[in-house]
């Protein structure tokens, strides 16, 4: 009885201060001449977004101007989750080497890293991009790449026709490799003699594709030539994509060091020991028994840091970097509609959040299921 | 009489330097390998970097500026109430590192020492006149001093703690002024730089630690309704960015405020961070309400508590001890994030704001990479102390020790 009370109370009591909140907010919104309506997002843009996934200009709608800021953050998130993983997990395994200076060094720039705030490093890092010499005098590697202020300019890939026809022969050479190891791991199994299968399977794989190349020139490449003023042709990653990208990198990837680094000590030294007793050798050991367990302690933690790096990408519009909450922010200024948009960005973030962690979630439950 | 036995040669050294090369540099292939190349590489690096710093850098900026990144607009006439408000602050950390007895809260007082000393002599060094130079130094000192104190005539802890509280609200008063001679206002907009930063990540903690508290309550109630609200709110914040809060609160705060109440651009951003901390101080208590027996519980039901009562004298006076260090954590990661202010379109200048505006003056342009190792530099400072702290404290309190 005195729980449906005190329920009924909070009910209330949560109604009235959002009743009065609502009334407040409705009258100052009025007289602001606000609304939360979307009807804007179908009106034309009218502002250029430097760089995007897709293909967008000026006389775009306001909602195709959203989209390309979602896909930018979505793509540098991506991007960015794949390289940050990378790199902690050589910066969790440097943590527990044995070698003194290797050891060190990784714990010194975990320290500093952890320590200093992401957004400094990154107008920081984007400050060292713009000392990079002018497009005059730009650096360069052969007659092809070019790094200077504007960004560093590399050969474009186009497919030509025979591109298909060489995936295929990829494609192919990955299937011959794939039954080779699960023949090789089949014979071993059975305590047959494996003769080094995988091997093989992994030459078949390089002959096609670096033959197939060779043979169908699949691809030509678009190469930066320096006009009067700058690079024409090429794919450029901007100063501010670049900055972006390397400061969530080298942040998460410190994070995500240390959480290798605990999911590796995690494992028991029985587990080690006894899989030396069985001959294992190192490699094969930090393979079959360390990395199988130690992720099932990882994946948790990494989801966060993973959902951490896809937030912290709003950071973005330190360094110029066209990502969803500045074109959205933008987006704001333009129309006059600033509350709309800000429902509009947190609940799409919201969103991205929760559809990550439910993926990851369904990943970790898979990992799982290993243990008994 | 056979041959006498074969001399082997003597095993080789496991003490000294070349054997601790050969152990922990040098000790396969691989390993060796790898120190060369990452040994050269990091030569190459710092050498690189001194040579910048040395030759290069034009830290002119940073001393031509040091008033704005240590106060903002803050009147130096009126400086004195922040050197006072810091003295008060280090007597207290004295007193307190001596009286605990504990490692970190030391670790803590020479942390706050040193770096005092350290912009001390920074502020000597750039002619600012030893109103500031002499203050900070002076203060570096009194932590020593009220340490020493504090070792021979120990205060009690309770009374410590009442005085942490109370000083939070009373020494902002003291830096605002009440409007009166000695005191004239100094508005809130014209704080800026270290004692901006300071500002919004000790008021963002103080207020959003009850917040977080009740809503780790609310998670683990048995009333439907107020737990299926309070998982709503921290779930919500923990899954949008912080930049879209402050945002929010830049602009939405004052939409939800009677007609003619205004509300200042500071306390609009610290709404914002204590709107988010909340959700992350939450989840924090809640670990440790999760690691409380539940005989514990059972206990203070049997003795007759009522649910008020259990959870004010046995469930949180345990759970909030073992979430010390992770709220210690949580205090760096708002320090660092305060920086966010700078860009969510605040208006207000924070160390990093400072930093920013400082190198749009036409005089510094150029000079941006010197202004932001600086800025790392000071939070690299703040947040290894704390996070040395917070290794010390999870030492002394056992925490993940079964």
């Amino acid at each position: 009885m005195l729980r449906v009370a005190a329920q009924v109370a909070a009910l209330v009591l949560v109604l009235l201060v959002g009743y009065v909140l609502w009334t407040i907010f409705s009258a100052n919104m009025a007289s602001a001449r606000l609304s939360i309506d979307y009807g804007f997002m179908r009106a034309t843009a009218g502002f250029d977004i430097s760089q995007t996934v897709i293909p967008y200009s000026p006389r775009d709608s306001y909602g195709h101007a959203f989209l390309a800021g979602l896909l930018n953050t979505l793509m540098v998130s991506f991007v960015g989750i794949v390289l940050a993983t990378l790199l902690g997990i050589v910066v969790g395994v440097a943590r527990l080497s044995r070698n003194w200076l290797l050891n060190r060094i990784a714990s010194g720039y975990v320290e500093i890293m952890r320590n200093t705030p992401l957004l400094v490093q990154l107008v920081l890092v984007y400050a060292v991009l713009l000392t990079l010499p002018s497009v005059a005098n730009s650096l360069q590697l052969g007659d092809a790449i070019f790094l200077n202020q504007r960004g560093l300019f590399l050969p474009r890939p186009i497919a030509q026709p025979p591109f298909g026809l060489w995936l295929a022969m990829i494609g192919v050479g990955l299937a011959v490799a794939i039954v080779a190891a699960r023949l090789s791991a089949f014979r071993q199994d059975r305590g047959l003699p494996s003769f080094s299968l995988g091997r093989l399977g992994l030459l078949i794989l390089v002959v096609f594709s670096v033959g197939g190349w060779v043979v169908l020139q699949p691809m030509v490449f678009d190469v930066p030539v320096l006009e009067r003023f700058n690079f024409i042709g090429g794919v450029v990653i901007s100063p501010s994509f670049a900055a972006l990208l390397f400061g969530l990198i080298i942040y998460t990837a410190a994070f995500i060091g240390e959480v290798v680094r605990g999911g590796i000590q995690a494992v028991t030294r029985g587990q080690l020991e006894a899989a030396y007793a069985i001959g294992l050798r190192p490699a094969q050991t930090l393979r079959l028994i360390v990395f199988p367990q130690a992720l099932r302690i990882i994946v948790p933690p990494l989801t966060s840091q993973y959902l951490n790096l896809t937030k912290n990408s709003s950071l973005a519009i330190a360094v110029g970097f066209p990502d969803l909450f500045s074109v959205t922010r933008t987006i704001g200024n333009q129309t006059g509609q600033p509350v709309s948009v800000i429902v509009l960005v947190m609940s799409t973030y919201l969103t991205i959040s929760l559809v990550t962690s439910l993926l990851m979630n369904i990943y970790n439950r898979r990992v799982q299921v290993l243990e008994r | 009489m056979t041959a006498a036995a074969e001399r082997l040669p003597p095993p080789p050294s496991t003490i000294g330097p070349l054997a601790w090369l050969q152990r922990n540099l040098f000790s396969s292939w691989a390993s060796s390998v790898a120190t060369i190349v990452v040994g050269a590489v990091i030569v190459l690096i710092v050498f690189l970097v001194i040579e910048w710093a040395v030759i290069d850098a034009r830290w002119g900026v940073i001393t031509n500026n040091l008033r704005l990144f240590l106060i903002g607009q803050y009147p130096l006439e009126e400086a004195w109430r922040v050197w006072l408000a810091l003295l008060v602050v280090s007597v207290m950390t004295g007193l307190s590192a001596a009286a605990q007895g504990s490692r970190a809260t030391r670790t803590l007082a020479s942390g706050l020492a040193a770096g005092q000393a350290l912009l001390g002599v920074l502020a000597l060094v750039s002619n600012m006149g030893l109103n500031v130079a002499g203050g900070l130094l002076v203060n570096a000192a009194v932590v020593w001093l009220a340490f020493a104190v504090g070792v021979r005539r120990p205060v009690r802890t309770r009374l410590l703690g009442l005085a942490w509280l109370a000083s939070v609200p009373i020494l902002f008063l003291l830096m605002q002024g009440f409007g009166v001679p000695l005191f004239p206002t100094v508005a809130t907009h014209l704080w800026g730089g270290l004692l901006l930063t300071f500002l919004l990540s000790v008021g963002g903690i103080a207020l959003s630690f009850p917040f977080g508290v009740l809503l780790a309550l609310g998670r683990r109630s048995d009333l439907p309704l107020v737990r299926v609200l309070s998982t709503a709110y921290i779930e919500v914040i923990r899954g949008v960015p912080l930049i879209t809060l402050l945002f929010m609160a830049a602009i939405m705060l004052p939409l939800f405020l009677p007609g003619d109440l205004r509300i200042e651009h500071v306390f609009r951003a610290l709404a914002g961070i204590t709107l988010f901390s909340a959700a992350y101080v939450a989840e924090n208590v809640r670990g440790g309400l999760q690691a409380i027996p539940s005989g514990q519980i059972e206990a203070a039901n049997a003795i007759g508590l009522n649910a008020f009562q259990r959870n004010l004298y046995v469930v949180l006076p345990q759970a909030l001890r073992t979430v010390i260090p992770a709220n210690v954590g949580l205090f760096i990661s708002l320090l660092k994030d305060t920086t966010l202010v700078a860009i969510a379109g605040t208006g207000l200048l924070e160390l990093l704001g400072i930093g920013r505006r400082v190198v749009a003056q036409p005089s510094w342009i150029g000079a941006e990479v010197e202004v932001y190792a600086f800025i790392s530099a000071v939070f690299f400072f703040m947040c290894y102390v704390m996070s040395q702290a917070s290794y010390r404290l999870e030492e002394e309190l056992g925490v993940g020790k079964r």
